[in-house]
């Protein structure tokens, strides 16, 4: 718990990181199970875990969003721990219940958990065994979600890699692909489709796909683009597979997106004037829309909690594009490789954090009592109680903020708090 | 293994940071890992604390297992006390840190910490939340009420006095309450001599001891704590749970047995007695209500639903397995087989074959509830942000049986207004969209026909229209099951009485 202050030199920014060990605020990597199963419609996650996991799932997934969900809990319980039950026998029994119940599954994960890797339970061995076993067309595979191996994002990372090994093979003489690796929402998918058809770029495919059952193939000939930035442990593997990822900032904001965009043009030889034709309707869009939060929000103080891995990119938009000055950007993993580029163009001076300690950073925080906090829910009211407006990260995560068309939407996320309190009077 | 969809309950030391975050003084260090840190959000987002709980976690990694966890516990324990100097320390494992087997309550006294640690013993994989919090609201009971002998305080003079045991962070209305309960013991005469765990600090806990008697608001909570004063201090704890206003008459009379004093006419009766006998209500007579919640309050509510609103209880249980011999006692009171299931799906599965009208459950309930149709109304934790409303809203006394009457009743037909739809339905300016205001737009919606395998006949689907919409859609899955089970293969004008009259109990 030492105040570990390490300089550390990040690559094309002379910046010094502070790095902490403390209380991490910070979910664990099941919670992306949240929005990983409505993303993937026909893929069941089974949590092998305790009630702690189960309560966490819920928590996290807020208003229980109710009917049957597709994902659920195996606890283990005393007679598991003691002995007394042989756990992958147990295993075995949930499994069959579980996929009698929902016919409907056609991949299920069992996602490793803290206790389940405590104990040793070996769900890689599960998996293949069950995959065997299990019914008909129904996939089995396992990653870990667990606390003491992911941070909330990172589960994400850990799923979407796991799928990797299962991807068929492209062609020998497929044409050259492009894959764009991270989950996004629908409507996100859909407009990226169409400024990479309008640039000629093609065929386009998405990792996760929105079903499991429809993985794209994966080779030399494929070029994968990051959406989100924490995503190592996937981009590793789909090199291991022969891909070639490109790099870019992450398509978020009016700049962000084009830069995104371009980084692909580039690799795939799009002339300059098509490039521009195809991205200059889309870019003023979003710099219009952008710019009608810039009043609010230029010149505001902003400190980042780290959560999502997303904070630097966020910072980077709203210093660039809406003028805003972040003093301290917190995340709890900093990929150095995969963020060179968004490090680039972060402004000099900013004070960048991973790891945590959470009590030192509020006491960093209150000190330079910024306009505007962007923390996890269990820090924002406290924060709010103490005065300090806040935004929830976690909606960063839920909420549809890449791309050209939702980069006002994304700004609005941010102005939003500050509008509130500017219009309360009680 | 048990498959868990949703859980009524969070793991035990869940419940001890509700202990901890109601309490004043005490800190919690907690062995677990960085993800159940979400815990915090439960008590800053479901009930809007403007303050975190008062809890530390140690956020141990992959890489410190086999190395250093119990280092990593000590520096943790010690950098909490010295940040938040509490009165005392409460130090216990996580469902992950139960595995390793660190000792937290050896590492954290071998500190030499100036102030009391207070170790708690929670199997995670045996137990849940509300038996976590009982079990660490007796051990800090036990700690620091039991550092004074029996005797040797005098006990207040004159003026009787109680403790209130039981109300806690994220508890189900405990903070509306408390508050009807310091009113009705105030009418009494009855003087407070500490509430816990709300608002008590270990310093208040040391005079426990004082008062003559306990007054238990929730026995999940406060019984295991309440015996052990009644053991050690012979203070007699109260039994009745005064939600109602039969309970509330009842638990007047034992707070006054046991203060010693006359208990005084009812000088703040509820409105619930004359609202149940006015006639509007008369329409109430007889609905069968489920009932499912935790055990103190799903046998208080079949109670109250049975006597003061003249329902006819088909169905009560609990997720308390702890409790389940009261509420297995209860159930028989109310000729009903009591429901022990911490599986939603148990519950949801009699729901659907008792049909009732109405469910008084919990938030888990009030899904299953909209799923099938039937109204609902909420009466016990799992909490959810809805359970901490602006207003004062409690359970217990007069207040809280008007609650009652208004909370449960609204989510039915007003009665009045029942007969006038039915008697305009075919007036064209009234139209079939119209439903009761309060009910907004809701009720609109069909319900889904049972299966394609029973036809109607033209003049059973003409007779079916004839039906207040605001019930068709009831009276038509009714029928459509009725045939189906009697392989019925058209519904015909005869069918649907037969139907109506078999569903008419
Ligand atoms: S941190 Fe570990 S024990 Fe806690 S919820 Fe996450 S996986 Fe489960
Ligand atoms: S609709 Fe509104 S006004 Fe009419 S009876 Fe119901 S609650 Fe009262």
């Amino acid at each position: 718990m030492s105040a570990a202050a390490t300089a550390l030199r990040a690559p094309g920014a002379e910046r010094p990181v502070l790095r902490e060990r403390g209380q991490r605020e910070v979910f664990c990597g099941l919670t992306g199970i949240v929005w990983l199963h409505r993303k993937m419609r026909d893929a069941f996650f089974l949590v092998v875990g305790s009630r702690t996991c189960a309560h966490l799932l819920q928590s996290a997934a807020g208003v229980m969003i109710f009917a049957e969900p597709r994902f659920a809990t195996a606890i283990i319980d005393e007679r598991d721990l003691a002995g007394m039950a042989d756990a992958n026998a147990e295993l075995d029994r949930v499994v069959a219940r579980l996929l009698e119940r929902r016919p409907d599954i056609g991949l299920l994960f069992l996602v490793g958990s803290c206790p389940s890797e405590v104990i040793k339970l070996d769900l890689a061995r599960a998996a293949k065994r069950l995959d065997r076993t299990a019914s008909p067309g129904v996939r089995v595979l396992h990653y870990s979600g667990s606390g003491i191996e992911t941070t909330f994002t990172q589960g994400e990372d850990a799923c979407l890699a796991a799928l990797v090994p299962e991807m068929p093979a492209e062609a020998p003489e497929a044409p050259r692909s492009l894959l764009v690796v991270g989950a996004l929402a629908e409507v996100v998918e859909d407009q990226m489709r169409r400024v990479f058809a309008a640039l000629g770029i093609g065929p386009v495919r998405f990792l996760p796909p929105r079903l499991a059952a429809e993985l794209p193939p994966v080779g030399p000939r494929t070029d994968f683009l990051l959406a989100q930035p924490f995503l190592a442990e996937t981009a590793r593997v789909l090199e291991e597979r022969g891909a070639t990822r490109i790099g870019a900032p992450f398509p978020l904001g009016a700049e962000g997106t084009t830069l995104w965009l371009r980084a692909a043009a580039d690799a795939w030889g799009v002339p300059p004037a098509r490039f521009r034709e195809a991205t200059a309707a889309g870019e003023k869009r979003a710099r219009e829309a952008v710019g009608r939060h810039r009043a609010a929000l230029a010149g505001q103080r902003v400190f980042f909690f780290p959560d999502s891995q997303l904070e630097i990119p966020m910072a980077r938009f709203l210093a660039r594009e809406l003028g805003m000055e972040p003093i301290e950007v917190g995340t709890p993993y900093l990929h150095r490789q995969h963020l060179a580029e968004e490090l680039e163009l972060l402004p000099a001076g900013t004070a960048l954090s991973e790891g945590q300690h959470v009590e030192r950073q509020l006491d960093r925080c209150r000190a330079a009592k910024p306009d505007l906090v962007v923390c996890g829910l269990g820090l924002a009211n406290p924060l709010e109680a103490e005065g300090i407006a806040t935004k929830w990260s976690i909606e960063l995560v839920f909420t549809p903020v890449q791309g050209y068309d939702q980069a006002g939407d994304l700004a609005a996320l941010f102005t939003r708090p500050l509008d509130r309190r500017a219009r309360l009077r009680v | 293994m048990q498959l868990a969809l949703w859980t009524y309950e969070g793991p035990p030391h869940v419940g001890a940071m509700r202990v901890a975050a109601a309490m004043e003084g005490v800190h919690y260090v907690l062995h677990a890992p960085q993800g159940d840190t979400y815990a915090d959000l439960l008590f800053t987002m479901i009930e809007r604390s403007g303050k975190r709980p008062p809890v530390t976690y140690t956020t141990f990694q992959a890489r410190d297992l086999g190395g250093d966890t119990a280092e990593l516990f000590k520096a943790t324990a010690l950098d909490a006390w010295e940040r938040f100097r509490p009165q005392a320390l409460l130090v216990g494992s996580s469902c992950t840190a139960e595995l390793i087997q660190d000792d937290p309550g050896g590492l954290a006294r071998a500190l030499g910490l100036p102030v009391p640690v207070v170790p708690v013993e929670l199997p995670a994989y045996q137990k849940k939340e509300n038996w976590g919090a009982a079990e660490t609201f007796y051990q800090l009971v036990r700690a620091f009420a039991g550092s004074r002998g029996a005797d040797d305080a005098p006990r207040t003079g004159g003026k009787p006095s109680c403790n209130i045991l039981g109300p806690t962070a994220l508890g189900f209305r405990h903070r509306d309450d408390l508050i009807e309960v310091r009113a009705m013991l105030d009418r009494l005469g009855v003087a407070v001599n500490v509430v816990a765990p709300l608002g008590a600090s270990p310093a208040d806990l040391t005079r426990l001891g004082e008062a003559d008697f306990n007054v238990v608001l929730y026995p999940e909570v406060a019984g295991q704590a309440a015996r052990w004063l009644e053991r050690n201090f012979r203070q007699p704890a109260t039994r009745t749970v005064p939600i109602g206003v039969g309970a509330t008459r009842d638990f007047m009379a034992e707070v006054a047995a046991l203060a010693g004093i006359d208990a005084p006419p009812d000088e703040d009766p509820s409105r619930l007695p004359w609202y149940s006998r006015s006639v509007d209500s008369t329409y109430l007579t007889g609905k069968r209500v489920f009932v499912f919640g935790d055990a103190t309050h799903a046998v208080a509510a079949a109670r109250v639903a049975r006597d003061e609103l003249g329902f006819a209880v088909v169905g009560l249980g609990t997720y308390s397995r702890e409790f389940a011999r009261e509420v297995r006692e209860a159930a028989r009171g109310h000729g009903v087989e009591a429901l022990i299931a911490d599986d939603y799906l148990d519950v949801e599965q009699q729901i659907a074959e008792l049909r009732p009208d109405l469910v008084l459950g919990t938030q888990m309930e009030r899904h299953v509830a909209k799923k099938h149709g039937i109204p609902c109304a909420v009466i016990s934790a799992p909490v959810h942000v809805q359970d901490f409303p602006a207003r004062h809203s409690p359970q217990m006394g007069a207040e809280g049986a008007n609650v009652l009457f208004d909370t449960w009743v609204h989510p039915l037909m007003m009665g009045l207004e029942e007969h006038l739809l039915g008697m305009f339905r075919d007036d064209p300016e009234f139209g079939e969209g119209a439903a009761p205001s309060h009910l907004g737009a809701a009720v609109e919606a069909p319900l889904p026909a049972v299966g394609d395998a029973v036809g109607w006949a033209a003049d059973a689907e003409q007779e079916l229209r004839k039906i207040p919409f605001f019930v068709r859609g009831k009276a038509r899955r009714n029928t459509e099951r009725f045939a189906l089970e009697r392989g019925v293969g058209t519904i015909t004008v005869e069918t649907l009485y037969d139907a109506k009259a078999h569903y008419a109990r």
